[in-house]
């Protein structure tokens, strides 16, 4: 069976996972923590501009956007 | 007869479904109150936008956000100059949020209730966002589910008559993972899956087909979409702080659909503050699609084929952006019970470019028989202007 490793390193990963040490501490994001490093500073303008895109284009989801909009024909 | 409004409110629902949010799970955001303008000119359309956001925490766990949204529809684009019509339309769009943080998880249940004369569409959804590996990563998931009424108005712009055709319903599922990498660096995966069904065609816009029975060379007919519809949307992202207080972000997509449109999304994002006072930030964003399956610009003939569409969106086309963006902070030591305010101003400027929708407004025109036209584009400006007070 090629599954059988696939699961047995699946289930070795997920189990090692739980004693994973975070390689960046706390005291080293303070660079993360800037306003700057936001995926999202202001919900309602991105949202506006994800819906305006969406008005125009044939794709849409997965821009991590939040709602809102505006109407566009 | 007035003609046409209404992907406007498909598309407000479906940035309703974003409401995935990836805020880290350990704090709930800030209390803010923003009021936000905005205004869309382009392609013959004007639209201006008004909202109002309040967010505020209960307690250490529990948040609430309620934002309300109005935006106003006129103008006369390509596609109303085929039918000879004027659109003007308003959209009321209320949404009410409520988050809990219990440990290293967010949950978040929102309902979205949007409504114009000729569309009313009502959303419920949920998402949670938890954070693991020692904080190291951050995964969300999210679900939402969306009833659609939709409808034409068949009077005028100003006394209308609505016929409603019909409903659609969809659902989206969406999952998300941002990673710190380094201590200047974070990436993200974000991948949303949206089913729809019901009636999914827009009835303002009509497709075209070659008539030598018509003086301009071909008649207008009734799109007919396929009643469902499943689209696929992977995003990829990082984001980096550079050797100085500056970051940059740049992102890809790739999209997929069950009626045949590919996209792919690339855009780049510079951010750089000035002391506590500025934020100013430029961006770049570079969008392409291939035409749906049943897309045509012109028709050989009525009724060629089972499903036929001149949706300018479903066409073959690519669209660029520019945009900058500048944030002032005009108390930024707080005053009374706010801890800072800001005033954002953001322009952008985007073409669009059809390689397989023409510009009808040239129909009748002896040196351009149907099928002949110059292809269309245009240039729209997309201006904000936005005041945040935190609190």
């Amino acid at each position: 069976m090629r599954l059988r490793p696939v699961l047995t390193l699946s289930a070795v990963l997920l189990f090692s996972a739980c004693s994973i040490q975070p390689w960046v501490k706390p005291y080293e994001r303070d660079r993360l923590a800037d306003p700057i490093m936001a995926w999202d500073r202001d919900a309602i303008s991105s949202g506006y501009m994800d819906h305006i895109r969406e008005s125009r284009e044939g794709s849409r989801g997965a821009t991590g956007g939040a709602g809102g909009g505006c109407g566009c024909n | 007869m007035a003609r046409r409004q209404r992907i406007f409110a498909r598309a407000a629902v479906i940035a309703a479904l974003l409401l995935v949010r990836s805020t880290s799970a350990d704090v709930l955001p800030d209390d803010r109150a923003d009021l936000f303008y905005s205004k869309y000119s382009g392609g013959g359309m004007d639209i201006t936008g008004e909202s109002a956001l309040v967010r505020k925490k209960i307690t250490e766990n529990w948040a609430v956000e309620a934002n309300y949204f109005v935006d106003k529809v006129s103008g006369a684009s390509i596609d109303v100059l085929s039918q000879a019509s004027v659109i003007k339309d308003t959209r009321k769009q209320k949404t009410g949020t409520i988050e809990y943080l219990h440990d290293k998880t967010t949950y978040t249940a929102s309902y979205i209730n949007s409504v114009e004369r000729d569309y009313v569409s009502n959303t419920a959804s949920f998402s949670l966002s938890q954070d693991m590996f020692g904080d190291l990563t951050t995964v969300t998931l999210g679900y939402a589910k969306t009833n659609d009424k939709v409808g034409e108005n068949n009077g005028t712009a100003w006394v209308p008559i609505i016929d409603w055709l019909g409903y659609a319903q969809t659902s989206s599922y969406s999952g998300g993972i941002s990673q710190i990498i380094t201590k200047n660096f974070i990436a993200g995966v974000n991948l949303q899956v949206i089913t729809d069904s019901g009636y999914l065609a827009n009835p303002y816009r009509s497709i075209r087909y070659l008539d030598s029975s018509n003086p301009k060379g071909y008649s207008l007919a009734s799109q007919v979409y396929p009643d469902t519809h499943t689209s696929t949307a992977v995003t990829v992202q990082g984001k980096y702080y550079l050797p100085y207080r500056a970051a940059v972000t740049a992102s890809y997509r790739y999209y997929t659909d069950t009626w045949g449109v590919v996209g792919n999304t690339v855009e780049l994002d510079y951010t750089h503050p000035i002391k506590n006072i500025w934020i100013l930030e430029g961006r770049a964003r570079y969008y392409k699609q291939g035409q749906a399956t049943f897309y045509s610009d012109l028709f050989p003939f009525a009724d060629s084929q089972n499903f036929t569409a001149r949706d300018q969106n479903l066409a073959a086309l690519d669209n660029y952006t520019l945009g900058a963006k500048a944030t002032y902070a005009f108390l930024p030591d707080g005053w009374k019970f706010f801890k800072r305010a800001t005033v954002t101003l953001d322009i952008s400027r985007i073409r669009f470019n059809y390689t397989d929708f023409r510009n009808i407004k040239y129909y009748g025109v002896p040196q351009y028989p149907p099928g002949t036209e110059p292809l269309y584009y245009f240039n729209a400006t997309v201006s904000q202007i936005y005041v945040s007070m935190f609190f």
